[in-house]
């Protein structure tokens, strides 16, 4: 009876061993991985590679598109006409997400126009399909494109289409609108891409 | 048995103990403070003006400067004078081959130079300048003959010049001893002049391996760790031995 | 859940020989119960060789093989990339403590004389293992491309060239160059990363193969197989690998990481043992430093090859000093057929043994410190006799382990 007891009390404590040990042993292991999954994110190289941007804008000309490299990606600068953004409000039917209700700008940007100033877009020129450049068409109703077309972004890949606020069209292969990224300016005419903080 | 055991013991550890023997000239040792932020801004400081002119430091960028407490506006604003952004490396616009030609040899890059030479060889060197019109710099070193480097902060320490002299050994015999003797006092006094050096020795150090601080806070934890798991792993399997025992 | 798992057991178990692997060669391989501490190098061997594989695949992540890249390589990984300095000295430390765990693992095989019948192919297959663990060291320690790695690959090179009639063709074809050079990093690197890495895990995976066929030696030198439970037909002196010494093994781990963190976190120079000061100057191909040494794990061999410093039999010192060192390895090979004792552990070895094991170990020790130092004429007398106690302890074997007074094997083993 006794030797029963003993042995029971011994599996138990057994137990408890096998798990403390495996619990140990876990943490142990997820302890090692932790460096070797951080060691493949960008490193300080890459970093200090796509550290922001300064662009000055003081040539910018209305219609006039800016090309901006950032981070191995085309960032758009582009000063709107009045016309231009007067257009937008008419495309508010033909666009997926009008009022950028999708995370695709930071909050600063999430209005009529997706920018600080009205005038001036600031956008990746990247697809959100499967990130080709789309191309900047301001003509108005061109053949291939229709004749509702009221100036935008086109994407020769698979034909996505966006307008001059980088809104994408309903219907297209494109899901969202083309990415506001983070930016500010540090003057009138001195644009930051690539941060909206004033310590960086 | 036990005997032989207890030999290899002792002989594991034989060429532990006998570290690789030193230069001729006795070198003075470094007072580190690694942990110590104001001395390695301190250093970082002097390193910038008077080191990095020549030599490169190319592998460590200059926002790594972090590590001292320094914001990137304060390393961009303090320590940065060639017109780089806060994550370049602290390269150097002086070419190599135009360094070789001035020098003789192309200025050493530093980053790692604490590792290589040590921070006691450092801290020797940068104190043991002294004036001698038979070089080329007009410069010479005791631990380091005919180094091509001039005295960079000759200003600061003065200048020193070698006299030996000959001394009685006591025992009837006879030997020469040189000693660094100060001419020219320069702007710092020689308890500042080493406690500078030893602010950029100890920067030095830091710029040889910039990890080193965090290196030794995880393995603390990381050797706690270890004891636990081994207190755990001995229960255990001294809890499955008694099955044998 | 449990009727699940059985079934998927079964299931797998049609397929591949998974739970029969299993007992074969964990919960049913039945070692002696009285391994000690010599027996956990076996094992921690192979923690070490998964350690190297796995910092190794996460270093090439980074690395350049490009002489003049290579060197601001290893600095990014210390310094640009998120814990690459963990990672490199992981790989440093543990190139040296393979060595450190493989040499005892060695010792731990002659004092037991597992070398010995029927374990002679076992002894065989580890000195394969052995040296192909100092080619990946010697290519290994050429990829930082600092003065050391340089110079280091330099002399090793230059043996290859003593060669007498086809040497210089030979260090031309492995170097792909007349020189040291990049075309001799690039290749080494794919040594390095490939084909001895591959090489090693499978000579590793043979050797425990080899190993669990003819069954563990044992601290008594004797064979547990000899005395079987007559019903189950288990050794009565062996217990389950698993649990038994997999818990135990488990300690040892623990320990080892103990030591092996403390160096990582706390010394990962090791004063210059494990990475050496002047391997932080970037390889210059015109200046030799002041001094230089090998790595630690390979100065008894460094050493014996300075030693000669005479011709003998019209044969250049230089190539007899190649011979010495070469043979200095090789011989580890013969001893199966050098020990003629009629017992295995030099528990039951007479004093000659013991004696021998201690003059060869004491030589290896000696020797070593003495390839880390600048050679003067007494160091080089002291290199030359340590030298000859190394070879005497092989060469003399066959005569002094016959005439040895040994003591009788005990039936069963003890403690």
């Amino acid at each position: 009876m006794a030797d029963i007891d003993k042995k029971q009390e011994m599996n138990g404590r057994r137990r408890f061993l096998v798990a403390a040990t495996s619990i140990a042993g876990g943490i142990a292991g997820a302890a090692v991985a932790t460096p070797f999954v951080l060691s493949m994110m960008p490193s300080e190289r890459a970093k200090a590679a796509g550290a922001p941007v300064e662009v000055d804008i003081s040539k910018i000309e209305p219609g006039m598109l800016l090309l901006v490299e950032w981070r191995g990606k085309v960032v758009w600068v582009l000063d709107r006409t009045p016309e231009m953004l007067a257009n937008l409000k008419k495309l508010d039917s033909q666009v997926a997400d009008p009022k950028s209700e999708k995370p695709q700008q930071p909050p600063y940007c999430k209005n009529d126009t997706r920018s600080i100033k009205p005038a001036i877009l600031v956008v990746e020129g990247v697809c959100t399909h499967l990130g080709c450049s789309p191309v900047y068409r301001k003509d108005i109703a061109p053949a291939d494109l229709g004749a509702d077309w009221l100036g935008g972004f086109f994407c020769p890949c698979h034909g996505s289409k966006f307008d001059l606020a980088g809104r994408v069209y309903k219907s297209v292969p494109a899901p969202t609108n083309l990415v506001v990224p983070a930016h500010m300016y540090l003057s009138d005419t001195q644009l930051l891409i690539g941060s909206d903080k004033e310590s960086a | 048995m036990k005997k032989i055991k207890y030999i290899l013991f002792v002989l594991c550890l034989v060429p532990l103990a006998a570290l690789a023997s030193g230069s001729e000239v006795k070198l003075d040792h470094a007072p580190l403070r690694p942990d110590d932020k104001l001395s390695l801004q301190r250093g970082a400081h002097t390193f910038v003006n008077y080191c990095l002119s020549c030599h490169s430091a190319e592998f460590m960028r200059y926002n790594r400067l972090r590590d001292l407490g320094l914001s990137e506006n304060q390393i961009s604003d303090n320590l940065i004078f060639t017109g780089q952004k806060v994550g370049e490396l602290m390269t150097v616009a002086m070419k190599k081959k135009e360094a070789k030609q001035w020098f003789g040899v192309a200025p050493p890059d530093l980053s790692v130079i604490a590792r290589s030479r040590g921070p006691d060889w450092l801290y020797t060197y940068l104190r043991k300048f002294y004036r001698d019109e038979s070089t080329a710099t007009g410069w010479n070193n005791v631990v380091f003959d005919k180094a091509a480097m001039p005295h960079v902060l000759y200003q600061l320490q003065g200048e020193q010049s070698l006299v030996t002299k000959t001394v009685d050994d006591g025992h009837g015999g006879k030997h020469e001893v040189s000693e660094l003797k100060l001419d020219k006092p320069g702007t710092l006094s020689k308890t500042e002049y080493d406690a500078y050096v030893a602010d950029l020795v100890n920067y030095l150090v830091y710029l040889g391996e910039p990890a080193a601080t965090k290196r030794v806070q995880i393995g603390i934890v990381v050797m706690l760790f270890l004891f636990v798991m081994l207190g755990l792993a001995y229960a255990l399997k001294h809890e499955y031995w008694r099955d044998i025992h | 859940m449990g009727k699940r798992l059985e079934s998927m057991m079964e299931w797998i178990d049609a397929r591949f020989p998974l739970t029969s692997t299993w007992k074969a060669h964990l919960s049913e391989y039945y070692a002696p119960k009285n391994f000690n501490f010599w027996y956990y190098f076996g094992s921690l061997a192979m923690l070490v060789l998964v350690n190297q594989l796995l910092t190794g695949i996460f270093l090439t992540m980074n690395y350049k093989p490009d002489a003049s890249m290579a060197f601001a390589s290893v600095e990014y990984i210390m310094r640009d990339v998120d814990f690459g300095w963990l990672i490199r000295y992981m790989h440093s430390t543990g190139a040296s403590m393979f060595f450190v765990v493989v040499y005892l693992h060695m010792f731990r095989g002659m004092m037991y004389g597992s070398y010995r019948k029927p374990r002679e192919l076992l002894w065989l297959i580890g000195m394969g293992i052995f040296f192909v663990l100092m080619m990946l060291a010697f290519t290994g320690y050429i990829l930082p491309w600092g003065q050391m790695s340089y110079w280091g690959a330099q002399v090793i090179i230059s043996m290859v060239g003593a060669i007498p009639v086809i040497g210089q063709t030979l260090s031309n074809w492995i170097l792909g160059d007349f020189m040291l050079s990049d075309a001799a990093l690039n290749r080494f690197f794919a040594y390095h990363v490939v084909t001895l890495p591959v090489l090693l895990v499978t000579l590793v995976f043979v050797h425990i193969i080899a190993l669990h066929e003819v069954g563990s030696n044992n601290p008594d030198g004797i064979e547990i197989k000899a005395n079987k439970d007559p019903i189950t037909h288990i050794p009565v002196d062996g217990i389950p690998f698993h649990p038994y010494y997999s818990v135990k093994d488990i300690v040892g781990v623990v320990g080892f990481l103990i030591v092996f963190c403390g160096i990582i976190f706390f010394m990962p120079e090791m004063g210059g043992y494990f990475l050496e000061y002047n391997n932080f100057i970037p390889a210059n191909t015109l200046q030799t430093p002041d001094h230089i040494a090998p790595v630690w794990y390979f100065t008894p061999y460094y050493s014996m090859l300075r030693a000669v410093t005479v011709n003998f039999l019209w044969v250049d010192a230089k190539i007899w000093g190649i011979v010495l060192m070469g043979g200095s390895v090789a011989i580890f090979a013969l001893l199966p057929w050098l020990d003629r004792s009629p017992v295995k552990s030099i528990r039951y070895k007479g004093p000659y043994f013991k004696i021998a094991l201690t003059l060869f170990v004491i030589s290896v020790f000696v020797l070593g410190w003495l390839g880390t130092k600048s050679p003067t004429p007494l160091y080089t007398l002291l290199a030359q006799i340590f030298t000859v106690i190394y070879f005497a302890f092989f060469v003399l074997m066959p005569w002094y382990s016959k005439i040895d007074k040994t003591k009788p094997e005990p039936k069963r083993v003890t403690g």
